[in-house]
């Protein structure tokens, strides 16, 4: 089952890839930066519009998430961690790219279709925001960024995972999600940078300044249609792919040019 | 000449040429050697196209490689980048990077001309592979060929060697990875290792100011240069032996047959050079290959996941990552760093096996006659089995250098794919020995063709209309199956 | 004279002639589009491609297809041989001293071949030691990143990473970079006083074949998934921070060698001595540990 779905995302990524080539332009204007921005989750329980709020989360959470974090969000021995502390950022983050809930919790968590209504991650994660004093959701604006910091700062600090052009890879013990993809909004990169998900380090805001985060975001957009001056960018992960074009492409046609050219015509 | 026949009468085309060789002839006597040249007979069989190929790759290397170098300047010299990119915008570059985007960005036909050397670099390699397995599982390694078989090796490597140097020249982050590796490969060898690091590197890594100018020499002089003698020697000695061929009828271990020279294989030649170009560029123009902008600059300190070579090297990497981990000491002190065992033993054992391997046969078989005609490979299956078996060897190891990212997405643990690549490449060779050389035997008893003849039949139309079935085994395929069946014991009484 | 294959000659002249088309479109292109890296290559790889069609139906069409047979030549002549050897023998009569002059054109081989291969150490002599050894790190040496701002503790929190380099030294040196992790202070086992508040510092090149160890796994929730390490992106050895980056997993041979820290009055960075081994791929002697 599982399987299944992510071979299904690595085909929706390659047809992706396709459309890129044909139509850059149409998606750049639809993945530019503009998508909402949610504010940090107010001070907890400040008005009775946010109290309801976090009532109804915490009644989704004691459904969806209570039998590996605990009725009281205080963690169960092996099976998930307290969430006092985690922050809204770090709720945001799972609930929205589709991660959690998981159904086995020995699982990497992987990007997947989110669970929950935007209406009902909003509840969550404000229920999860007013557990003790994790990070907020960040504010992200890609066009205050810049693209030539952003690709050094990627390449210093996130690309020994998710390879210089974002287009993911692994580490003993996990997978670096691709982050060239439409699917990842700004707001997720940021939220990823401050909480660390999963395996991944996490960085604070006196050494990813805020604006470090824009740049990295503006070159992130940028990896989604990158200068592919030189053709067809064969999934932008490297030698591999070229060798298998060498092989098999460009074998097989000059497989068949020589069995045309080496066989005589039976006359 | 025959396009041409309703301008000029065909005597005045005869005089023509007459006066073309005489012109010749006066000066340097070519008649026989023309005379011979265009009688020279290439029997026909496509797998005989595989080494052109790499032939005609070599040539477009070479004029490709020599425009860029018109460009590219060999200097670790720090600059900064204010090319076109964005992304690099003020970043710090070597002048080799630098000048390698600007053959990107800004020379005329730069880009398609990097593009087409380097998937030529990647052809050249496929069909140097293709064709060397070609001449061992038919046996034209043997007596006389077995010197021209040690040219043919000793090319493949020069092929890496040359292939690694280039793509080390531009000076991006994944040229920089790969150094970092062949440096640490040559630290690694015992006794000399530190010596021959520094010697090379000009200081410890990533180099000393003379480094980036030995490397370019030895990309575009020494080893080129090399390659070209060795390619002109390997033809000339084909020239005097005159092409192998497969058994069939009239053919016996003292003749040719085949088309000759002039004037049709000439053309057939040709197009297979105009052809593998073709490819080339419709390849450097359509398809992308090292976008070295998107890649960044190289530092000691940066890498990238997924960062692999060119396909050629991966057996080496694949090596590399399957060796368990720990550097041979005595005591407390290193005798032999662990990339020793990918980098430097395991191509070693894999070219000393290629070297040998002609007079290991000969000291097995007993066999110490000259073999002009080929092996089926069924028809020597020992040959063949132990041959599928070493290749699967390698195989198995370069699949492992590269499957990583492809195997973690299916949820196979990286962890276990390494035991799993270990275990595979001590057993699969073993296995597929054993399965090929059944399967040898089989087909050597029952001479069945499977790549050749399909098995049902035939429905065909007669000229009243009516269809009819027709047995595949009748008709066509068994006129072949008797022209290229005939027991290869006939030809020893010719020969 | 009967045309072999009409259709084949008027097949071979119509591609010469696409072929001349499409390459006169490449000189156009190049005149006035040479960006255009797909049209140029399409435009070449169809002329091209024209001219390998014109040269396959000429070959295998258009002109003679009758094979021919051509004798094998000869190799191998023995009375020829043995006369050609007995030339060689008879060349060297009348010379007595043979062994001796042997001897002495040995002596010249050898001296000659040393001369020729001796000026290569002007590549790089004497004891390479000290320049593998190399290494800007002791005591006192501030840590800085990479525009060469002093690293200060509050840019780390607990499972965070950075890169950082010795102040004033070259950051291409290869003894320059470090990776620095936090982790909790419980946590580290093995040389407590050299990770202040928990913060480590690790040589950012690999033990094995000198990648920079570019990877920084630190769990979320440690029960479910793996311990923190540092991890190197080439063949991924995996180094266990907590125990002094000890080999966990992967090819390399040894630990990272780590970096003593201390926090200095301004809360910046500090080494508090050398680097506990050898950077990078280990080579003959160098020590293990």
């Amino acid at each position: 089952m599982r399987r299944f779905r992510r071979s299904s995302r690595r085909a929706r990524t390659l047809m992706v890839l396709l459309t890129l080539m044909c139509s850059a332009g149409a998606l750049y204007a639809a993945s530019s930066p503009g998508a909402a921005q949610r504010g940090p989750s107010a001070d907890p329980a400040s008005s009775p519009a946010t109290r309801s709020l976090i009532a109804r989360g915490r009644s989704l959470f004691a459904d969806g998430c209570s039998s590996c974090h605990g009725v009281d969000a205080r963690g169960i021995r092996n099976l998930g961690p307290s969430l006092y502390g985690a922050g809204a950022a770090a709720a945001d983050f799972y609930l929205s790219t589709g991660r959690m809930p998981l159904s086995n919790p020995r699982d990497e968590p992987t990007r997947s279709r989110p669970a929950y209504e935007r209406a009902d991650i909003d509840a969550l994660v404000a229920y999860v925001g007013s557990l003790g004093r994790g990070p907020a959701v960040p504010r992200v604006s890609p066009h205050q960024g810049r693209v030539d910091a952003g690709m050094r700062a990627f390449t210093l600090n996130c690309a020994g995972c998710h390879q210089v052009g974002a287009a993911g890879g692994i580490v003993t013990g996990g997978v670096a999600p691709r982050l060239d993809d439409s699917d990842v909004t700004p707001t997720q990169i940021g939220e990823a940078i401050r909480v660390g998900p999963f395996l991944m380090p996490a960085f604070n805001e006196r050494h990813i300044t805020e604006q470090d985060v824009n740049d990295i975001a503006r070159y992130l957009a940028l990896t989604q249609q990158p200068d592919d001056r030189g053709g067809w960018g064969i999934g932008h992960i490297g030698p591999i792919p070229e060798g298998m074009v060498a092989w098999l492409l460009a074998g097989s046609a000059l497989l068949l040019v020589a069995r045309l050219i080496g066989e005589r015509n039976e006359a | 000449m025959t396009l041409l026949r309703r301008r000029r009468p065909a005597r005045s085309e005869e005089e023509a040429a007459a006066e073309a060789v005489r012109f010749l002839d006066e000066r340097l006597g070519v008649s026989p050697l023309l005379k011979a040249t265009m009688r020279y007979i290439f029997p026909d069989h496509w797998t005989f196209l595989f080494g052109e190929i790499a032939l005609y790759s070599f040539i477009v290397l070479v004029a490709t490689g020599v425009y860029l170098t018109l460009f590219f300047e060999p200097s670790t010299a720090e600059t900064t980048y204010a090319g076109s990119y964005a992304p690099l915008q003020g970043a710090a570059v070597s002048e080799a990077y630098n000048s390698t985007l600007r053959i990107v960005f800004d020379v005329p036909a730069g880009l398609l001309v990097r593009q087409a050397h380097h998937w030529a670099a990647l052809i050249f390699m496929v069909a140097i592979v293709a064709h060397l397995m070609r001449v061992f599982f038919t046996g034209a390694f043997r007596k006389p060929r077995d010197a021209n078989w040690l040219i043919g090796v000793t090319l493949a490597m020069l092929g890496l060697l040359e292939g690694f140097a280039g793509y080390s020249l531009a000076d991006d982050l994944l040229s920089g990875m790969g150094l970092a590796i062949a440096y640490g490969v040559a630290l690694s060898i015992p006794l000399v290792g530190g010596q021959l690091a520094v010697l090379v590197w000009d200081g410890n890594f990533p180099g000393g100011p003379d480094f980036i100018s030995r490397l370019f020499i030895t990309h575009v002089l020494i080893v080129p240069v090399v390659i070209a003698v060795l390619i002109t020697l390997h033809l000339a000695i084909i020239m005097r032996q005159k092409h192998s061929q497969f058994p069939g009828p009239g053919r016996t271990e003292r003749n040719v047959i085949g088309t000759p020279l002039w004037p049709a294989y000439t053309f057939r030649a040709l197009g297979m050079m105009l052809a593998t170009a073709a490819v080339l560029f419709l390849l450097g123009g359509l398809i992308q290959i090292n976008p070295i902008w998107q890649y960044g600059p190289y530092q000691p300190d940066l890498g990238t996941n997924g960062a692999q070579p060119d396909w050629y090297m991966g057996w080496l990497i694949g090596a590399l990552r399957l060796m368990p981990g720990f550097d041979v000491t005595i005591g407390d002190a290193t005798i032999a760093g662990n990339p020793f065992f990918g980098g430097v033993l395991f191509p070693t054992v894999v070219f000393s096996v290629l070297y040998a391997w002609p007079a290991v046969e000969r000291r097995l078989t007993r066999d110490h006659a000259r073999h002009d005609l080929l092996d089926r490979p069924r028809d020597a299956p020992w040959r063949t089995a132990l041959g599928a078996g070493f290749f699967t060897w390698i195989f198995v190891i370069f699949v492992a250098g590269a499957a990583d990212r492809l195997l973690v997405d299916l949820g196979f643990p990286y962890e276990g794919q390494v035991w799993f690549f270990r275990i595979l490449a001590l057993v699969g060779p073993f296995l597929v020995f054993v399965f090929t050389l059944r399967i040898c035997r089989e087909l050597k008893a029952s001479e069945a063709r499977p790549l050749r003849r399909w098995e049902g039949t035939v429905v065909r139309r007669e000229p009243d209309g009516r269809y009819v079935e027709v047995e595949a085994s009748g008709n066509g395929a068994g006129r072949e199956q008797q022209r290229e069946g005939e027991p290869s014991g006939g030809h020893a009484g010719d020969g | 004279m009967k045309s072999r294959s009409p259709r084949g000659e008027l097949l071979v002249a119509g591609a010469l002639v696409a072929s001349g088309l499409c390459a006169a479109a490449f000189v156009l292109l190049y005149a006035f589009e040479s960006d255009n890296t797909q049209l140029l290559g399409l435009s070449l790889g169809l002329s091209l491609g024209f001219v390998t069609l014109a040269a396959v139906v000429t070959g295998k069409k258009v002109v003679d297809q009758s094979e021919a047979v051509e004798e094998r030549p000869k190799l191998v002549d023995e009375e020829l041989g043995r006369e050609v050897a007995g030339e060689m023998v008879g060349g060297a009569e009348g010379v007595s001293r043979r062994g001796l002059l042997a001897g002495a054109a040995g002596v010249a081989g050898v001296g000659l071949g040393a001369a020729a291969i001796v000026p290569l150490a002007s590549l790089g002599t004497g004891d390479v030691s000290e320049t593998l050894k190399a290494s800007p790190w002791r005591a006192g040496v501030r840590l800085v990143d990479e525009n060469g701002t002093p690293i200060s503790v509050d840019q780390l929190e607990v499972g965070s990473w950075l890169t950082a380099f010795a102040e004033g030294s070259d950051r291409r040196a290869l003894g320059s970079s470090v990776a620095v992790v936090q982790i909790e202070e419980e946590e580290v086992r093995v040389r407590r006083a050299w990770a202040p508040r928990g913060i480590m510092a690790y040589s950012k090149i690999c033990t094995h074949a000198g990648c920079a160890i570019a990877l920084f796994r630190y769990p979320t929730y440690e029960p479910t998934s793996k311990p923190p390490a540092l991890v190197c992106p080439c063949h991924y050895s995996t180094f266990d921070v907590r125990n002094g980056a000890e080999v966990e997993f992967g090819p390399a041979g040894r630990p990272l060698p780590q970096l003593p820290l201390r926090v200095d009055a301004q809360g910046y960075l500090v080494a508090a001595g050398a680097l506990s081994g050898n950077i990078g791929p280990s080579w003959w002697g160098v020590r293990k540990s």
